[in-house]
């Protein structure tokens, strides 16, 4: 990560960025704050079930905004990672019975080789194929989890237990549940927010703005894309695996491609490279599906009409809109 | 009873023929996606739903209209076409240019509201398509029994493969798509009108797809879902054959179809995912696909 381009002392432009990389996350501080404090209290307001719902979801969001943001990959099937890993820390904590921290480790280890694995392949062509082939790949996986005895086919993984926290706090109680869920969230989108700013991540938009311009400057970009990728994927197995133990069930839903499909509508909706954008779009999505699960059916339809709304004319996201008029990155 | 490699040669023809019936559909959609994509720039995630759309169509057609299969093999892929040409003058239109991750991403919610909207009102059991009375019955083969219905739609899927690559190939317009192809702005400086050329290349696109579930609509049952997950496969088979030659895809889509007719044989538990795996080894192998020219 030390592989910088400049000889020697500093350039000006690279102080530059520096101070503006400074400035950006100064200017953040106030919205985390009002991130954290919201976050500390909703579960005295709202049903703590559904904040952690939501949390995992902001969390799967988070992690493929990595990838789709500042990497500008499009992966099509990070379902696969999502409910792969939620089938893992399941298994773990069901039939190993494992304690809850490393069944869920259990499952993020397991994205995190699936990453490897379908990155590898997956990095081989670029752009749009880049897409069909996750997407395909991801198919590939959905098929073997009908078929694997070990995930229960139709019926998924049931009765999940929570256990305890380090063998000592029962997580049974919602609340407790909420706040490790919370810090799980936490970690992940301070990792990602770090991961962002490093040099590390400089070169990632390097890669995502000019690739042959990246790679002539010494970068092998393949294996940037390659450990984002690992990266994104682990941490979205992280979210899944946190899921399946929360709602004591994994199932065939979650490694369906509609959930690849749902977590793309959350980033696209929130802004696409946005520090706070997939936490919103999460929010909202989550909210909306909930409140139209009376209509049934049309819940697709809704999610179909705001991706067009989205991609049409509103591709900067809610909360690329926002920065824009306030002029200050978010 | 005659056996090959230990399975009866009966069930291995049979196996064969819904092959090469895979195939055809496999072959169609790869084709209208590939020409899509040549000038579009945009693949097109709704073409399982228009797949579906023809097939919709013609069940509609028959169940209120009386309008049986001959009109509706017409009829259906024309609507669908038209169909299409609206939705790309009003929205596909409006993102060119941009990243074609967008034109993706605006094709999938398409996909997404065409297929909800068809299965709120259809529901998600499918509902079956007689056999034309002409196409009904079969030979006898000595090795096997050959459904009339079956061989009509592997030759007819045949034929409309070799007529595509003929137009692209052999016509003047054929000529004009791949130059717009290569270089829009050139071939619109010679005063050809682009923007009608794609907007009728995307309604030949997927009217062929619409076609293909006419045909397909006797075979299976005609069922809201029954593109979505076929549009996952056919996007292996593109990845496989790479989007540079008809001929590609149209070998690659019938070859894919008996390969996965032959797993369905000999390991049936992998006939779902043989495709997807065939993708994995083709992109260790030659990563820019069998046909394709460039990543």
């Amino acid at each position: 990560m030390t592989a910088h381009g400049a000889t020697g002392g500093e350039t000006s432009a690279a102080i530059r960025d520096r101070v503006l990389a400074r400035n950006e996350m100064r200017s953040l501080r106030i919205p985390m704050a009002i991130m954290i404090a919201l976050a500390l209290g909703a579960p005295f307001v709202v049903y703590p079930v559904f904040l952690m719902k939501m949390l995992c979801w902001a969390l799967f969001a988070c992690a493929f905004n990595l990838l789709i943001g500042y990497v500008g990959l499009l992966s099509f099937g990070h379902a696969l990672f999502f409910g792969g890993a939620g089938y893992l820390a399941a298994h773990a904590a069901k039939v190993w019975g494992l304690p809850f921290e490393l069944a869920v480790l259990t499952g993020t280890a397991t994205a995190a080789l699936l990453g490897l694995a379908v990155g590898w392949l997956a990095i081989r062509r670029q752009g749009i194929y880049f897409a069909m082939i996750t997407l395909a790949l991801a198919q590939m996986f959905y098929f073997f989890c009908l078929r694997a005895p070990f995930t229960g086919g139709e019926d998924g993984i049931q009765a999940v237990p929570r256990g305890k926290l380090l063998g000592l706090l029962s997580l049974e109680s919602d609340l407790t549940m909420y706040f490790v869920v919370l810090a799980i969230f936490l970690f992940g989108f301070f990792f990602i927010f770090r991961v962002v700013h490093s040099p590390f991540g400089q070169v990632l938009k390097a890669v995502r703005e000019n690739e042959p311009r990246a790679v002539s400057l010494g970068y092998k970009s393949d294996q940037y894309k390659l450990i984002a990728f690992v990266l994104s994927a682990a941490l979205a197995g992280l979210a899944g695996g946190t899921k399946s133990i929360v709602f004591h069930l994994a199932s065939l839903t979650d490694v369906h491609w509609g959930t690849s499909g749902e977590v793309i509508l959350m980033v696209l909706l929130g802004g696409l490279g946005t520090v706070f954008g997939p936490i919103v779009g999460a929010l909202v999505i989550v909210c909306v599906e909930s409140y139209l699960a009376q209509l049934g059916g049309w819940v697709t339809v809704v999610q179909g009409a705001l991706f067009v709304v989205c991609v049409l004319s509103f591709r900067r996201g809610i909360i690329g809109e926002l920065s824009r008029v306030l002029h200050r990155p978010l | 009873m005659i056996t090959f490699l230990g399975v009866p040669i009966q069930a291995l023809f049979s196996q064969l023929l819904v092959g090469l019936i895979n195939g055809s559909f496999y072959a169609l959609l790869s084709l209208g996606l590939a020409i899509i994509f040549g000038l579009l720039n945009v693949i097109n995630f709704c073409h399982g739903a228009m797949y579906m759309l023809g097939a919709l169509l013609a069940w509609l057609m028959l169940e209120h209209l009386g309008i049986g299969y001959w009109p509706a093999l017409i009829i259906s892929p024309m609507m669908v076409g038209l169909f299409g040409m609206v939705i790309e003058r009003t929205m596909i239109k409006r993102i060119a240019g941009l990243d074609p991750l967008y034109g993706l991403l605006l094709t999938f919610g398409l996909a997404l509201i065409i297929q909800g909207v068809a299965r709120n009102y259809f529901g998600v059991s499918g509902e079956p398509y007689e056999i034309p009375p002409q196409l009904t019955g079969g030979k006898n083969l000595g090795f096997m029994f050959l459904p009339n219905y079956r061989a009509w739609v592997v030759l007819v899927s045949v034929l409309i493969c070799a007529l595509t690559w003929f137009v692209t190939e052999r016509t003047r317009l054929g000529s004009y798509l791949r130059a717009a192809t290569e270089n829009p702005l050139l071939v619109q400086a010679f005063g050809i009108n682009v923007p009608q050329l794609i907007t009728v290349t995307y309604g030949l696109g997927v009217g062929l797809a619409a076609l293909a579930g006419v045909m397909a609509a006797p075979i299976y049952r005609v069922n809201p879902l029954m593109g979505a997950d076929l549009i996952i496969v056919v996007f292996a088979v593109v990845v496989i054959g790479g989007m540079g030659s008809i001929l590609g895809s149209i070998v690659t889509g019938f070859g894919l179809g008996v390969v996965e007719g032959l797993t369905k044989v000999y390991y049936p538990e992998a006939s779902n995912t043989v495709v997807f795996v065939i993708m994995a080894i083709v992109l260790l192998v030659k990563p820019a696909g069998l046909f394709g020219r460039t990543t």
